[in-house]
């Protein structure tokens, strides 16, 4: 059974003012168990909206949004329950930080939940060793620790709910490459072995081709794609019109594949480009 | 939520009042203050009254907005009428026990509701058709003079210019924490008020780190640019006084002399 699935949801901002301005128009849905999906768009193409629509921050303004199989909605009350299964890593989620140190911190969001002692002290310490984050900054300060490790100890503390379904908006934003690389390695590890469905909002291509199994397009509050991530890249025009572009080297390899070299087109990290025209080339050298 | 705050009341349009310059706008309602409270009869009053009418409806902003700014003091109009009301002298009009009515207090009750109505619908007046930074601008070159008795004049309208631009920042960022705390399960609108102050230091301690971060790095910006508060400075937008400011002053001047005339000629009732 799908875990989420979103039937017809339409989001407007400021409903019945001068200001009302639709940010999702009928938003239709679902994602597997297990899955790894990217959220890409344009900005203002309505993904933050989205995730939060899932997260249950906003309500929808039409239409249902189900978590296995349940509407997120039928109890505004209980409401606090799906926004601990669907957790939310928000953009620059440092800047959330607040308590007297990382531990605490991490422990907000299960201390929440109404977890304690032994329990919640797992969680934290597995949260913890998730992102990469040393046992002694646990006792740091949350203010003491650098950008990237402020964004680790920020990413753990919804980890530590053990979410379902975690949601991640550009979490790599502002960060170095080499912290780029570090913290998209751990979100793909992560997956792997809690096997829980991971959704992550990005902007860039060349991350999310690596790492998502299927992608939504969205673009201008509408879903212009959602399918595996070669054929959605295989089809350059339609996420041209929705001012995205498809990953350098796709273009390189589509390129190509115009002026009848014969490489495959729906290539999409660069070490694969790098062993097709490698391929290419000693066969060419063959023919001499 | 919170985004429902509007703390900027400006409302941008192009009436005469708008185009007014900030400081004759400043002077002249200032001296509309003075004036209504100089009132001693109900003609001059009524003068004065239909004088603010008048520039309201000149704003072509709705009637509705004033009332709303009467709202927010409403109380005190009621309180300090009905306290009017039976500390008066004069005729006693009703009595019970010590309680009483007096023509006097009934008399003084209405001076003082339409005084502090006039009072709050002409300083709107002032906030809806100026924007914050024409305001502090305004405000500035108008408190210069102090600047001889060693105030720093300089300095405080340029405190005030940057806390009134930063107001949509800070909003924009509370809400965000608070939605970034809500996603962890932060209750923010349920439990009694002690709760609901101690669940508010997840949002606050998060706001107040941002807040000056976001000060030493503009602080840093400034300084880059050679920012200093002794340097003459030039502006990007001056003020001058224009046959706008003339018709008004000219207006107000007939306004304000009639009300003299009027507590002259006619007799006062308080």
């Amino acid at each position: 059974m799908s875990v989420i699935r979103v039937e017809n949801i339409s989001f407007v901002y400021g409903a019945g003012t001068s200001f009302e301005k639709t940010a999702l128009d009928n938003v239709s849905f679902e994602i597997e168990q297990g899955e790894f999906v990217g959220v890409i768009g344009h900005t203002g193409s309505g993904k933050s909206t989205l995730v939060q629509l899932l997260n249950g921050l906003l309500r929808p303004t039409n239409g249902t949004i189900y978590l296995n199989g349940k509407d997120i909605w039928e109890n505004p009350k209980k409401i606090r329950n799906v926004r601990f299964r669907v957790g939310m890593v928000f953009q620059y989620p440092e800047y959330q930080l607040f308590e007297e140190t990382v531990y605490k911190d991490i422990a907000f969001g299960p201390h929440n939940m109404g977890l304690q002692d032994e329990e919640l002290d797992e969680k934290v310490r597995a949260a913890a060793r998730f992102t990469g984050l040393k046992d002694e900054l646990l006792d740091c300060s949350p203010f003491e620790l650098s950008g990237g490790e402020k964004r680790r100890a920020a990413i753990a503390g919804v980890v530590a709910m053990d979410p379902e379904v975690l949601l991640l908006d550009e979490p790599t934003a502002g960060l170095d490459p080499l912290g780029r690389e570090a913290l998209l390695s751990q979100i793909v590890d992560y997956h792997k072995v809690r096997r829980n469905t991971v959704i992550l909002v990005t902007h860039s291509m060349e991350d999310i081709a690596r790492i998502a199994d299927r992608l939504l397009v969205m673009s201008h509050g509408r879903k212009a794609m959602f399918d595996k991530v070669q054929y959605v890249f295989s089809k350059s025009e339609e996420l041209e019109k929705a001012g995205l572009k498809v990953p350098q080297i796709t273009r390189i390899m589509q390129k190509l594949k115009e002026k009848r070299i014969a490489v495959n087109p729906s290539v999409l990290t660069v070490d694969k480009g790098f062993y097709e025209i490698v391929n290419l080339l000693s066969g060419i050298n063959k023919q001499v | 939520m919170v985004r429902e705050i509007t703390l900027g009341q400006y409302l941008p349009g192009n009436s005469f009042i708008h185009r007014l310059d900030a400081r004759s706008k400043i002077i002249l309602i200032f001296a509309y203050i003075i004036f209504i409270f100089m009132c001693r009869n109900f003609i001059s009053l009524l003068v004065m009254s239909l004088f603010s009418i008048l520039v309201i409806l000149i704003t072509k902003i709705g009637f509705v907005k004033y009332l709303k700014s009467l709202k927010a003091i409403l109380i005190v109009i009621i309180l300090t009428g009905i306290m009017n009301i039976f500390f008066g002298s004069g005729d006693i009009l009703w009595q019970w026990w010590i309680i009483k009515i007096t023509e006097g207090g009934l008399i003084n009750a209405a001076f003082v509701v339409i005084r502090i109505s006039m009072l709050m619908m002409i300083s709107s007046v002032l906030t809806y058709t100026t924007s914050p930074t024409d305001l502090t601008d305004a405000l500035e070159r108008l408190l210069k003079p102090l600047a001889y008795f060693h105030v720093r004049v300089h300095e405080i309208a340029m405190m005030m210019t940057i806390a009134l631009r930063f107001i949509p920042v800070l909003i924009d960022e509370t809400d965000k924490i608070m939605n970034a705390q809500k996603s962890r399960g932060a209750d923010l609108e349920n439990g009694n008020l002690i709760r609901r102050i101690k669940s508010l230091i997840p949002v606050l301690i998060p706001l107040f780190v941002s807040a000056f971060r976001r000060a030493g790095d503009l602080a840093t910006a400034m300084e880059c640019r050679c920012y200093n508060v002794v340097g003459k400075r030039t502006r990007m937008r001056v003020m001058h006084f224009s046959m706008t400011d003339l018709i008004a002053l000219i207006s107000c001047l007939v306004v304000f002399s009639s009300v003299i005339v009027l507590n002259i000629f006619f007799p006062s009732v308080i």
